[in-house]
């Protein structure tokens, strides 16, 4: 998590579906449950989240359906009007902008992604992605360059003149991902953008996002209701059931120490070693100090460091972060444990 | 699978619907035993003059205040002023003759001079025009219909038709989109029109006739109105279908991407719609092509004058080529509109010319050009107008053949006693017994039948309306009109439906017959009288049979539909249930798809109680014969209450059979 203040800040967020939403918020008593909610009459969609959103920070938002993700994101980019609490970018309240501000925010600051791409199937793919561009009334040269460019980015260059059915579920993926990137915004929504793809589609596509986030760095918002994608991707994961964010941490906390029991079904056939990093065992103790040799990267999971910590003998070992500031040690029998299983 | 949720109580709600309806029957049964024995009222047999209401008279009054004291005639004809400005154009451009005196009006469209086009400059077009749609296939049935019409001789009447055609169908589209858009996008708008829409769709034709006569100048004008009026209704409800059923991921694509409300609507929900809106755009050519050539009964010009002439003298040999040219008509504009709403763009390689990218349009417009100045040369003048003693016109010809065929013995056996056994065993019988009935027990039929198959809602309708109808003062022909669609669709059904169920046994036979549904569906009405009046003359079988073969359409068709839905796996699990073809069609495949085929009955009641007003022009003795009288004069108020006559009793029907289907569906779990 970075220091600099939070891109997107939400504070007590609700969002019910109902008759009379507002109305009915302002007289609920507190602590009812998603169900005593429903009882009355009423969705949560969202139920009292409060989440910020660093620069450059990748989060993921992972939940099964109906758990409210979508509803989430929605809110955060103002598709949805919230029923309580308040959401600001970048320090300003998103609930009070006008309608031309609204759409003045999004056309400088947000892309989204879909999850049935959303392409609009008249239009070629240059037009599609050229979209946004058009929307804000750019002039036609200069957007064709810039639409060019992104289609380049995403790997779609000679395409440009098909037309969405032309093209594979992964192009139109292509397509939909080169059109949010297309007007730089600074926040980058994703809403299960690979979900309707096949497996082996959905590796390949989730390769390419990391290669462009890398590029890119831009501040993500990423929904899927695929745990290892999540574990994938993320800088921090936040996992929804019922409206309500049940953890939000880094995928090695979660698997690690994970907050419910919901949270941990989900970590339960997880692999752990390919999750957690080194950096989340060390510990400053008493050995930091005794411990000497070499330094293990603190951001290294503990799988990838698996020949070293088997041929290593050394009981504890020193830890450091990238700019080589000293961490703390690791217990070789904790991480040799984390990998193998533990004993007995 | 929702109705077994609660067996006990399902059965209980169904019992007692069957009891309501059956006390009705018993009450009515009770006052027919009483009317047979004398012993009824005479207020209870008919409703005494005393208690009609004038309302035709009031209806009168009204308009006469609406159109004079408030101006609406000025409203009304300055609109005229303007169509009939457009029709002109038209009319210069395709045939090149003013209809009215045309001298001191500069014409700003310069190409008014460029008429009349020569046909075969706009055969060409049309062609080419059906190869950029469809292929090879679209061009020849397009240019050949062209041809055809020019050959035979009726070009020159089927510009007249066209020249209506090509003003009211862009009007229309235009009036039913933006209506379409209001009612989606306000939900008043939606509520205010959509009891119209439905009033309207059952409105008999003649009814659209009499009020645009009035308001906008007997002939094109009128025609023009009377068309654009007919043809909004489906376009209104495309519209709105496609505009809601736009992909959310798309509109919040939209959104995202920055558009203001203009920009979603022009260029993400209207695009998006597209598929929608271009088959709304083919019904609106296919009704105003319907209803131009009915508009004939008020003086308007084309081919259906010219069928309703022919007719009327018995030439059946003209009648015969006439009606082919308006089927080709109907069915190269179907097919054209259908293919482009099923086109879809092509991308081009980079650094295809420009030329080629538009290859067709310059042939299209090479050709009509070509054809445009060849024909103007004296050598080819056949390319440019065919003459009367040119034309491959067979009328006499055909006409001998005909009564020829007429006249072989086995053939008048069989139309001779098919004549006497419908007129004298079955319709007379029935309809002396219809109106014998006394209004009130037949009224409290109608209504346990409505009960029966749709509950309480349409129920109270069907009292409602029934009740206005017997108030109308209109009731014998009412209970005429009723009758003959009655006895037409039952005809019908036993025609129609053993048909669709032999067809969809076979993949092939069943393509077929969906086809030739299809294509006879987008025939004009009027078509369908022809083959009756050479069958059966003109008498009340003629009226029936005509009836019969355009309902027969939608029964045949949604029986096919409906059996061909029916999911695999059930029928497989009575295949494994050793159930023979017999077992499986009465008690799997048809109770699962009765609720598709009610759709397809309903259907063939609209249609007949449509038909049965056209076939006023055959001599019937129901409402649309007094409705086509009323076209002679200005009874306006006459001719509304006559309409909303048919208009109530084929909406009683249209409710109760839509809701049983809907209902049906839903306990049946089929979506």
């Amino acid at each position: 998590m970075t220091e600099a203040a939070p891109v997107i800040s939400a504070k007590n967020v609700w969002k019910l579906f109902g008759p009379n939403p507002k109305s009915y918020l302002g007289s609920m008593e507190p602590n009812r449950s998603f169900e005593d909610i429903r009882k009355d009459g009423y969705i949560a969609g969202v139920k009292d989240v409060s989440i910020d959103v660093g620069r450059g920070e990748m989060l993921v938002i992972m939940g099964l359906s109906g758990s409210g993700k979508s509803t989430l994101v929605r809110c955060f980019c103002r598709l949805h009007e919230i029923t309580g609490g308040t959401i600001e970018v970048e320090g300003q309240d998103i609930m009070s902008l006008g309608q031309k501000e609204l759409i003045d925010l999004r056309r400088r600051k947000m892309g989204m992604v879909f999850q049935s791409f959303g392409l609009l199937p008249h239009r070629t793919v240059l037009e599609n992605v050229a979209f946004p561009l058009e929307m804000r009334g750019q002039e036609r040269h200069t957007r064709r360059e810039r639409a060019l460019e992104v289609i380049e980015l995403v790997g779609l260059a000679g395409r440009e003149d098909y037309f969405p059915r032309e093209l594979s579920g992964g192009q139109q993926q292509r397509v939909g991902i080169a059109r949010s990137l297309v007007i730089e915004p600074d926040i980058w929504f994703l809403d299960e953008p690979f979900s309707a793809l096949d497996p082996l589609i959905r590796r390949e596509m989730q390769d390419e996002f990391l290669r462009l986030q890398g590029i890119l760095g831009k501040t993500v918002v990423f929904i899927t209701h695929d745990f290892d994608e999540a574990l994938r991707l993320a800088d921090r994961i936040a996992i929804m059931k019922d409206g309500a964010v049940e953890q939000c941490a880094t995928p090695g906390e979660i698997v690690m120490n994970p907050a419910t029991e919901y949270v941990q079904k989900f970590t339960e056939d997880i692999d752990k070693a390919r999750v957690v990093t080194v950096g989340a065992l060390a510990r400053a103790s008493a050995h930091t100090a005794a411990a000497d040799g070499n330094a293990l990267d603190s951001e290294a999971t503990i799988q990838g460091l698996a020949r070293q910590l088997i041929n290593d003998t050394r009981a504890f070992m020193p830890v450091q972060d990238k700019g080589g500031a000293l961490l703390g040690t690791i217990k070789r029998q904790d991480a040799l444990d984390l990998l193998l299983g533990a004993e007995g | 699978m929702v109705a077994q949720a609660d067996p006990s109580n399902a059965a209980l709600s169904r019992l007692s619907s069957l009891h309501f309806s059956v006390v009705l029957l018993v009450v009515s049964a009770l006052l027919m035993i009483a009317h047979s024995m004398g012993v009824l009222p005479a207020w209870l047999v008919r409703l005494p003059e005393a208690v009609i209401p004038p309302t035709a008279e009031v209806l009168d009054v009204v308009f006469a205040f609406v159109q004079n004291d408030l101006g609406l005639i000025h409203v009304t004809r300055s609109i005229a002023a303007g169509l009939e400005y457009l029709l002109d154009a038209t009319g210069n451009i395709l045939y090149g003759k003013n209809r009215f005196p045309y001298l001191n009006r500069v014409s700003f469209l310069f190409i008014e001079s460029l008429g009349p086009i020569p046909w075969s400059a706009v055969a060409a077009g049309m062609a080419v025009l059906g190869f950029w749609l469809g292929g090879w296939r679209m061009a020849i049935l397009a240019g050949g219909t062209f041809v055809w019409t020019a050959m035979i001789g009726q070009w020159d009447i089927a510009m007249q038709t066209m020249s209506v055609l090509i003003v009211a169908a862009p009007i229309a589209f235009l009036i039913g989109l933006m209506l379409g858009i209001a009612a989606w996008q306000w939900r008043w708008v939606d509520n205010a029109i959509k009891p119209i829409l439905s009033v309207l769709q059952t409105l008999p034709f003649f009814t659209y006739l009499l009020p645009a006569v009035i308001f906008f100048k007997v002939g094109p004008t009128a025609a023009a109105v009377a068309t654009i009026i007919y043809a909004i209704p489906p376009m209104i409800l495309m519209t709105t279908l496609g505009l809601q059923k736009v992909s959310p991921d798309i509109v919040e694509a939209g959104k995202m991407s920055g558009c203001t409300r203009w920009q979603m609507l022009t260029r993400v929900y209207i695009p998006a719609a597209r598929t929608e809106i271009l088959v709304g755009v083919n019904q609106v050519i296919m009704l105003c092509l319907a209803m131009v050539v009915l508009t004939a009964f008020i003086g308007m010009p084309g081919l259906g004058a010219k069928l309703l002439a022919m007719m009327n003298s018995f030439k059946l040999g003209r009648s015969f080529e006439i009606g082919v040219t308006i089927v080709l008509l109907a069915i190269t504009l179907d097919r054209l509109s259908k293919a482009w709403v099923v086109k879809q763009p092509k991308h081009w390689e980079r650094e295809t010319p420009w030329w080629e990218r538009h290859f067709l349009l310059l042939l299209g417009l090479g050709a009509f050009a070509a054809f445009y100045i060849i024909s103007q040369f004296q050598t080819f003048e056949i390319l440019n107008e065919v003459g009367r003693k040119q034309s491959w016109s067979k009328g006499r010809e055909i006409d001998r053949w005909i009564k020829g065929v007429l006249e072989i013995d086995s053939i008048q056996a069989v139309t001779g006693w098919l004549r006497w056994f419908l007129n004298v065993k079955v319709l007379i019988p029935f309809r002396n017994a219809l109106l014998w009935v006394p209004t009130p027990a037949l009224i409290m039929m109608v209504v346990a039948l409505a009960y029966w198959l749709g509950g309480r809602k349409p129920a109270i309708y069907a009292a409602v309306f029934f009740g206005i109808v017997a108030l109308s003062g209109w009731w014998d022909r009412s209970v005429i009109t009723l009758y003959t669609v009655i006895s037409a669709v039952t005809i019908s059904m036993l025609l129609g439906i053993p048909m669709g169920i032999m067809a969809s046994g076979n993949k092939r036979l069943a393509n077929w017959v969906l086809l030739t549904c299809d294509s006879a569906q987008t025939f004009p009405s009027f078509i369908y009288l022809i083959p009756a009046i050479m069958l059966f003359g003109v008498n009340d079988v003629a009226v029936v049979f005509s009836i019969v073969i355009f309902t027969m359409v939608p029964l045949t068709r949604y029986t096919i539909e409906g059996l061909r839905a029916v999911p695999l796996e059930m029928t497989e699990a009575a295949d494994m249930s050793g159930a023979n073809a017999l077992q499986k069609l009465v008690s799997v495949r048809l109770p699962l798809a009765l609720p598709t085929m009610a759709v397809g009955f309903n259907q063939a009641i609209m249609f007949a109680f449509f038909m049965v007003i056209i076939a006023a022009f055959i001599g019937t003795q129901d409402l649309g014969q007094e409705l086509q009288r009323t076209l002679a004069g200005t009874d306006l108020g006459k001719n509304i209450v006559l309409g909303i006559n048919v208009s109530l009793m084929a909406l009683t029907f249209d409710m109760a059979i839509l809701e049983w289907a809907k209902r049906r569906k839903k306990a049946l779990g089929l979506g």
